[in-house]
């Protein structure tokens, strides 16, 4: 195996542990899902048999379609459900292992409040406070680097929708003191 | 030849300098989205999307298509420089391409690979070419019933022929068709499900489920792996890339048998995961010495990669003609056709001949640009994987949002696709099918206006759908599929049987 001395490596330094404990089993996960589309499906079952869900001389009746769907859904989860009490006795994979949920939350949680805070300050304000707190935080990178990749990438963003191409985004304070 | 006259008459719509432009920049956009882990051509497109809003309808789709053959060439440079597949049909390439990296011979696999990329979109857009008019020509003498049929066909293969447990297409599936219903009812004008809340009135709209679907979810996902990685840089000599197409003859009979696998593959809904896979098989078994693959062949790049673009391009065939996406992307653009006021399906052909042929026109230009523009810019792209993801991932969330804002103006859709992003990850975890939902979501209303317009045609009747040799051979064989795991299981067990006993005759006979 020949080496070529030009090379491309890229470390991780967050990276999940491989040896983490498991925080919940696939199975475990399968069940819940599998009951919460079983509610699902009656709610909606429910609603359209309230529509109207028979079938009269010019066809069927606006609920009748999604109604035999939410059964057919319900069969769907029935089944799945059964199938995951199952195979709980013997052992089912790992959903996520507690150092990959952290990894997640930590994506989830900002982009959870960037649409929060979004609804404020408009989006734009919203995605510069996003990436740079991101990069500074979560990535662990220089935080002149962070605000620079942020406010370019907002302006760019800015710059290609709202001035050349019209698309109208969500907009806050900062945007109204210049008058936008 | 009326459709090369067409076919002419697109090139000239598009050869001006503004949609070359917008070519080059769908392409360098589809690289980079197919290169970056965490994003594909489904998600690449979805995000994108809401930039093409503004444009005409023809510029807006040959920068998507672009975008997804951009994808599908940048799939190739990470699977064969850092053995990491960017896309899951280029998980077949990295058998070979890899160990031609590893023994410093990276430049002659990137050229192979796109190489027979470029063939195999070249063989699917001929079909292309001149099939989807015949098709589409054949399917303007359909009613509601013969629609009805080709859905049915669509969702009954997906179930029939998926390799995922049934039970986990059936609940994905289901439940696409269920969310498209709610809002309003176009037959009869009922609100359905939408439990008194004003959001809900519109609907759920395809896009933004998309995007939450395939952005959101993917990145939650990729943020769980390990993201180090450690590769070769490569530059292309332009002698090595006339070295690897002066033995291409060589290898015709492969690269004409994936390109038929995925033309096949594409048009039916088996997808270009599986094309890359099976090309990839059959020309390890016809070879004369199958053990040397694996172990750097050139012909275990040309094989996959060949089948998966023929089969990435041929699911747009029935896009084009019937209104029915052969796979993800393909559901995407035709959400995004519905988006800029085209009605999908046999029609279009006759209403909006600038705009098909602008497209098929596009997607030769499209891959001729796109192979030059890979063979000379593969360092640059290379170099993107030393982004840190943490500057990538919040920067895909803006595009995301910004996304699903712009369909609707809604802040609505920020959360749902936030929700969607949630089902996604779960799904995808516990190995429930994303593609049937989203085609269900896209095809749902579609489907159900089919059936219900049969429905007041026939005054209720369904045996409609059996009521010509045509629509009743469709929906015959639709439900055969739908239960062909059942009738493959019973065929298997009669000849299991059928060979026992003529066993045991010949055991008697002697």
């Amino acid at each position: 195996m020949s080496q070529t001395d030009l090379e491309i490596v890229v470390d991780d330094p967050t990276a999940p542990e491989d040896d983490s404990p498991s925080v919940v089993s696939s199975g475990t996960i399968e069940i819940v899902v599998c009951l919460l589309l079983l509610a699902l499906a009656v709610t909606l079952g429910y609603d359209n048999w309230r529509t109207g869900a028979s079938w009269d001389s010019t066809g069927p009746e606006p609920g009748y379609f999604p109604f035999y769907l939410s059964v057919i859904l319900g069969g769907g989860s029935l089944y799945g459900l059964i199938v995951s009490l199952l195979a709980r006795r013997t052992a089912s994979g790992t959903f996520v292992t507690r150092a990959q949920a952290r990894r997640v939350l930590a994506v989830f949680v900002p982009t959870l409040l960037f649409c929060l805070v979004m609804q404020f300050l408009g989006l734009y304000v919203a995605s510069f406070l996003l990436i740079s707190g991101f990069m500074r935080f979560v990535g662990k990178i220089a935080l002149w680097k962070s605000l620079l990749t942020a406010l370019l990438f907002t302006a760019i963003m800015f710059v290609t929708f709202d001035i050349a191409f019209d698309v109208i985004m969500p907009k806050g304070p900062l945007e109204a003191a210049f008058g936008r | 030849m009326e459709a090369f006259g067409l076919l002419l008459h697109g090139f000239v719509v598009l050869l001006t300098w503004k949609t070359v432009l917008l070519m080059m920049v769908g392409l360098v956009l589809g690289i980079f989205v197919g290169v970056l882990p965490g994003l594909g051509g489904p998600n690449g497109v979805a995000i994108l999307l809401p930039l093409t809003f503004t444009m005409d309808p023809t510029s807006a789709i040959v920068m998507l298509s672009c975008i997804y053959w951009g994808a599908l060439f940048g799939g190739a440079i990470t699977s064969i420089l850092f053995n990491i597949p960017g896309e899951a049909w280029s998980v077949a390439t990295t058998f070979d391409g890899y160990p031609m990296a590893q023994q410093g011979r990276a430049a002659e696999a990137l050229t192979a690979a796109f190489t027979s990329s470029f063939i195999g979109s070249l063989v699917a857009v001929l079909l292309i070419t001149f099939l989807a008019p015949m098709i589409s020509s054949f399917a303007l003498k359909f009613g509601p019933p013969e629609f009805f049929a080709v859905y049915l066909l669509t969702f009954c293969s997906f179930v029939g022929l998926g390799r995922e447990a049934k039970h986990k297409t059936v609940i994905s599936m289901s439940l696409g068709l269920l969310l498209a219903g709610i809002g309003m009812d176009t037959v009869s004008g009922n609100l359905r499900m939408t439990f008194g809340s004003p959001e809900l009135l519109r609907g759920i709209n395809f896009l933004v489920a998309v995007i939450g679907l395939f952005g959101i979810s993917e990145i939650l996902l990729t943020m769980e792996e390990r993201l180090a990685l450690r590769g070769h840089a490569a530059s292309i000599s332009l002698r090595v890339v006339l070295g690897v197409w002066k033995d291409l003859p060589k290898y015709w009979v492969t690269l004409l048998r994936s390109s038929f696998i995925g033309c096949w593959l594409g048009i039916t809904p088996g997808g270009a995961i599986a094309a890359s896979f099976m090309g990839y098989n059959l020309a390890k078994r016809f070879a004369k010495d199958p053990e040397s693959f694996g172990k750097g062949r050139i012909e275990g790049v040309f094989a996959p990669e060949t089948a998966a673009h023929a089969s990435g391009t041929s699911a747009l065939l029935p896009m084009l003609a019937l209104g029915i996406p052969g796979s993800g992307t393909a559901a995407i653009l035709l959400g995004g056709l519905m988006v800029w006021g085209l009605n999908p399906g046999p029609l279009l052909f006759v209403e909006h001949k600038d705009f098909v042929w602008g497209l098929i026109a596009s997607m030769y230009l499209g891959n001729v640009v796109g192979l030059v523009l890979v063979l000379t810019t593969v360092p640059i792209f290379a170099s993107i994987l030393r982004v840190p993801f943490a500057a990538v991932a919040p920067m895909i969330v803006v595009s995301c949002a910004i996304g699903a804002y712009a369909i609707q103006n809604a802040m609505f859709d920020i959360w749902l696709m936030l929700g969607f992003g949630i089902v996604g990850y779960v799904f995808k975890k516990i190995g429930i099918p994303l593609a049937p939902f989203t085609l269900a979501l896209v095809l749902g209303n579609r489907a159900e206006d089919a059936f219900r317009l049969s429905m007041i045609g026939s005054g209720g009747d369904l045996k409609v759908f059996w009521s010509n040799g045509l629509v009743g051979s469709i929906t015959t064989l639709a439900i055969v599929l739908l239960f062909w795991p059942v009738i493959d299981g019973l065929l298997r067990r009669f000849g299991q049987t059928q060979r026992a006993r003529t066993g045991l005759q010949q055991r008697l006979d002697q």
